[in-house]
């Protein structure tokens, strides 16, 4: 079973997020992987070594031919990776970004699923793996919290908003896993020193015979939100829960 | 021209219109002729809709098991390319939502804003704001291409008022074949067991998050949120580690609430969090460090020890009962 998982690299959402002149992500200094697709990469990993056969490929796309977030997806054990980097494509909506990752996973080879995190922790438009499904013809699954490949067809509990629901799919499909679906792995050092050698394969979008980049959106202004009131912050002497019951009792919630 | 004919993607449950549903569809009859695309049967849901603004309504009926992105994308479809072609498509920012906006756009070959809060209109032009950065700064973006322009827009972006009078007659949206992309059907259907209210409609939402320290510490947000009659829920930190379930999750990827007051016991205020949280009237949070960033937020910030203020607010209540 060969597996292929869309990846970003974005930059470390531990630091205070940035913006450039036109107002899109500041995305030049290191980027890392997200951690939303970690979950897929180890899914991937996890439905390869199941099926006893087949590889987990990369694809992504990435400024200034960027390698860190994606070595640490080949440390965790995928075989290797194409990434789209172009600058053309700074700042390029989800439908683009779409486009390129599907012409992406045709220079990737032979594959019966592709998987991707539900949604990016920097940009997050939530579209691009059932945008990837549409442009590629396929059926496709999102927010899965289990998957299982049976006798060809997939097996996925989906997340909705009462529940779950039960789906089976035809191969191959695109799957959107949720974070939780899986405990990725660590890489291990020996994972690390490999992934060093592993091949990526770098192409701009030009190569993947998408050639209408443009978006037909543009940001016109960006402001502060209005500040909220500053609060009474205090620090617990053992009886500041009296406060609490005095300020839901003032707000005659209890 | 300018933005006349508005769709709002619309779903139904048990016979009723979601509230997100509603929240739209006011706000789209401010804004031009409304019609409600309804994924699924529409039941007998006309007349609530049409209470809030729909002056037509469009049912694809039942799905018959087939997921809402591929089969009701393809049906809007088809109801464009029969000549009806909106200017704007508002779609919530929901599980469905989402599927039927991204195939959608393809289709289209339309870009899409999403995770909206608010939208103008001015002439043709159509501008939408998205607040990032955890909400504290604001985006407005606006649509440069041809239309139909396509928009996702978070819960409570909008109130729901119904009184617009309309009764509209409802018209099949018949699902076209899919071909290979309607390979996934849907074997079963489970629903949670819930008691009391629903995360994103209490008055008053008691969450815990990884200062709780462990799983079984949850039991005091639980026994809390009985207590003040409102419900549990979580950061994604608590989720992700699996000590509850998805649907308790409070933010960006989980339930965006605004109750009257939202506790926050154990919980730093990450930015994917507070996107979820930030429009509560009154905010209490409860947590060791004094630099976490749900300070920021909170109107009553107590700097301790979940594990001993907690008991004891419990107990203080349980005493007044």
């Amino acid at each position: 079973m060969n597996v292929i998982v869309c990846v970003k690299q974005i930059p470390d959402p531990a630091m205070p997020g940035e913006l450039d002149a036109d107002n899109t992500l500041k995305r030049d200094g290191k980027l890392i992987l997200d951690e939303s697709d970690s979950y897929g990469v180890e899914m991937a990993l996890q439905l390869v070594n199941t099926a006893g056969e087949g590889d987990v490929t990369l694809v992504s796309m990435a400024p200034n031919e960027e390698v860190s977030g994606l070595r640490t997806a080949l440390a965790m054990g995928a075989a290797k990776a194409v990434l789209v980097s172009d600058p053309a494509l700074a700042g390029a909506d989800a439908l683009t970004t779409a486009k390129v990752l599907a012409g992406a996973v045709g220079k990737a080879g032979d594959y019966d699923l592709i998987i991707a995190g539900t949604e990016s922790s920097d940009g997050y438009t939530g579209t691009v793996p059932e945008q990837i499904a549409e442009v590629l013809g396929l059926p496709s699954v999102t927010f899965a919290k289990t998957v299982t490949v049976d006798g060809g067809a997939l097996k996925v509990d989906r997340q909705t908003e009462a529940g779950y629901d039960e789906v089976t799919c035809s191969l191959p499909a695109v799957v959107s896993v949720t974070a939780g679906v899986v405990e990725p792995r660590y890489p291990s050092f020996k994972g690390i020193m490999a992934a060093k050698s592993k091949p990526v394969e770098t192409v701009t979008a030009a190569d993947l015979g998408v050639d209408s980049v443009s978006w037909a959106q543009q940001i016109t202004s960006v402001e502060d939100a209005p500040p909220r009131e500053a609060g009474e912050i205090i620090e617990d002497d053992g009886e500041t829960f009296n406060k609490i019951v005095e300020f839901l009792d003032n707000l005659k919630v209890i | 021209m300018g933005i006349d004919n508005i769709w709002v993607f619309a779903q139904v449950a048990d016979g009723e219109p979601t509230t997100g549903t509603l929240e739209l569809l006011t706000k789209a009859r401010s804004l031009g002729t409304t019609t409600a695309f309804v994924a699924g049967d529409a039941g007998g849901s006309a007349a609530a809709l049409g209470d809030h603004g729909a002056t037509k309504v469009y049912a694809t009926g039942d799905l018959g098991g087939a997921l809402p992105g591929a089969a009701v994308s393809a049906a809007m479809q088809a109801v464009i390319d029969g000549g009806d072609v909106p200017d704007l498509i508002m779609f919530p920012q929901s599980y469905e939502g989402r599927d039927v906006l991204a195939r959608l756009s393809v289709k289209l070959d339309r870009t899409v804003l999403t995770n909206s809060t608010d939208i103008s209109v001015d002439g043709d032009s159509v501008t939408v704001q998205t607040p990032i950065f955890g909400g504290t700064k604001l985006v407005n973006s606006t649509f440069t291409g041809d239309k139909p322009y396509l928009a996702a827009f978070r819960p409570k972006s909008f109130a729901a008022e119904g009184g617009a009078g309309a009764s509209p007659e409802v018209t099949a949206a018949a699902v076209p074949d899919l071909g290979g992309s309607g390979g996934a059907t849907v074997t079963a259907v489970h629903v949670e067991e819930h008691s009391g209210p629903k995360l994103d409609e209490a008055a008053v939402v008691v969450s815990g998050g990884r200062g709780l320290g462990e799983a079984e510490k949850f039991s005091m947000v639980e026994e809390l949120a009985k207590l003040l009659k409102g419900a549990p829920g979580a950061s994604r930190a608590i989720v992700d580690a699996g000590w509850v379930p998805y649907s308790y999750q409070v933010g960006q990827t989980g339930k965006v609430v605004k109750p009257t007051v939202y506790i926050a016991a154990g919980i730093s205020g990450a930015t994917q969090h507070m996107v979820g949280m930030k429009g509560s009237k009154n905010i209490i949070a409860i947590n060791k460090d004094k630099e976490a960033p749900i300070f920021g937020v909170a109107d009553l910030g107590i700097v301790g020890d979940v594990h001993k203020v907690m008991p004891q607010l419990i107990a203080a209540l349980e005493a007044r009962d």
